[in-house]
């Protein structure tokens, strides 16, 4: 199974970021080998707008089965479940407690953003 | 007097004056006058002309519609645009027009030709008269974020031959620039205080980039310090006028009365700051 995790930092020891459009990195994490690619979401910490929708579309193109980040706002929730991506909202710890988490099966995918967007 | 051409009436900060001087320059000038209030997010310069509204109209920006039938999801359109209003997952495109600002980008970058544009309403276009002046005001949508092509369609919407004032919004951003960049003056409306200095010099900052002409008006000049006036002379900024704190004027705007007649001698220095504006422009 593949999860993302919105991550403040590159390793799983780093806290998840609460921000999902403007978190500073993706882990991409493949559960059944352990493989963690790390990818850098800079350039959307630095969006004028639409961070959300551009993230998630960075994090569709990883094609996980699930997302697990702090908040998730309405533009961002509707591209990733566009996506079929589940996702699961206000996690809070590391990346690596953030993954075993959800392989034991304790962490439930949201119905819905959990924050308001920015504009309207 | 000048009879022809455009002149902006701009501030940086807000509050200062703008409205008050747009209009009653509007009430001194000799006709054709045409006042186009482009303060769209908080249109005020009705309650001074109380206008015939004549015709009302939606202004909107195009955005994106998405043929899913020609659609590929090769994803061009979501790169192009700089507004990240489109996403493209999957095998189809989501388009959020409220963060669109209509540039057209992406039906151009389509190599399917499957995206054309449908209007999406912005706020409303109002056009009317009062007396023999011409006037033209927009308001903007609650919540709706993207001011200026609303400003630019109030702007198209003017007559423009005779003497054409634009009372522009405050700030020196977009739609600030949006409302007074073309014309041939901008008068600055300013007051003697820190807040009133630091936006006036942004404000000037802006106008001079833009390359046009501007002047100043010091409004409750008899507050605050000489920061506004040492500005004005050490930047080669005329001071077009000064209006001292009056007791009379503040009632006067409270009760949304023509100030040029309401208030003794007020109208002899507009009139005066209407010439000394055309003398300077040339």
């Amino acid at each position: 199974m593949k999860v993302v995790v919105s991550s403040s930092g590159e390793t799983l020891e780093d806290p998840v970021d609460l921000r999902f459009g403007r978190a500073k990195y993706f882990l991409s994490v493949d559960t059944d080998t352990g493989d963690v690619q790390v990818v850098n979401n800079t350039q959307n910490v630095e969006a004028m707008q639409g961070a959300g929708i551009q993230a998630a579309q960075t994090v569709a193109s990883q094609s996980p089965e699930y997302l697990i980040t702090g908040h998730c706002g309405p533009k961002a929730f509707s591209v990733l479940r566009a996506a079929g991506i589940q996702i699961v909202v206000g996690f809070e710890g590391s990346v690596g407690e953030a993954v075993e988490a959800l392989k034991q099966g304790r962490l439930k995918p949201t119905e819905g953003a959990d924050v308001q967007g920015h504009w309207m | 007097m000048r009879t022809h051409g455009t002149i902006a009436v701009a501030s940086g900060k807000g509050g200062t004056g703008k409205t008050t001087i747009c209009t009653s320059l509007a009430f001194v000038a000799d006709p054709p006058v045409c006042l186009l209030d482009c303060d769209v997010e908080e249109p005020n310069a009705h309650i001074f002309l109380n206008p015939q509204i004549e015709e009302s109209r939606s202004v909107g920006i195009p955005v994106p519609r998405v043929d899913a039938d020609r659609c590929t999801a090769c994803g061009e359109c979501a790169r192009v645009c700089q507004y990240n209003a489109l996403a493209v997952v999957k095998d189809r495109v989501l388009v959020f027009g409220e963060l669109c600002h209509g540039c057209g980008g992406c039906r151009l970058a389509c190599p399917e030709d499957a995206i054309t544009e449908e209007d999406r309403p912005i706020g409303s276009l109002e056009k009317g008269r009062s007396g023999s002046i011409e006037f033209v005001h927009g308001r903007l949508e609650v919540g709706e974020a993207l001011s200026p092509p609303l400003i630019s369609a109030v702007r198209k919407a003017g007559n423009r031959s005779g003497l054409t004032l634009i009372d522009a919004p405050p700030g020196t951003s977009c739609p600030v620039i949006e409302a007074v960049r073309g014309s041939d003056f901008v008068v600055l409306v300013t007051e003697p205080t820190p807040f009133g200095v630091n936006d006036l010099a942004l404000a000037a900052d802006m106008v001079q980039a833009l390359g046009i002409p501007a002047g100043v008006v010091i409004n409750r000049s008899n507050i605050g310090d000489e920061k506004a006036r040492r500005f004005c002379s050490e930047n080669g900024i005329p001071v077009l006028l000064e209006i001292p704190e009056d007791r009379n004027l503040a009632e006067a705007y409270s009760r949304g009365d023509r100030l040029v007649d309401a208030v003794p001698g007020y109208g002899e220095r507009i009139r005066a700051l209407l010439a000394r504006s055309g003398e300077v422009m040339g």
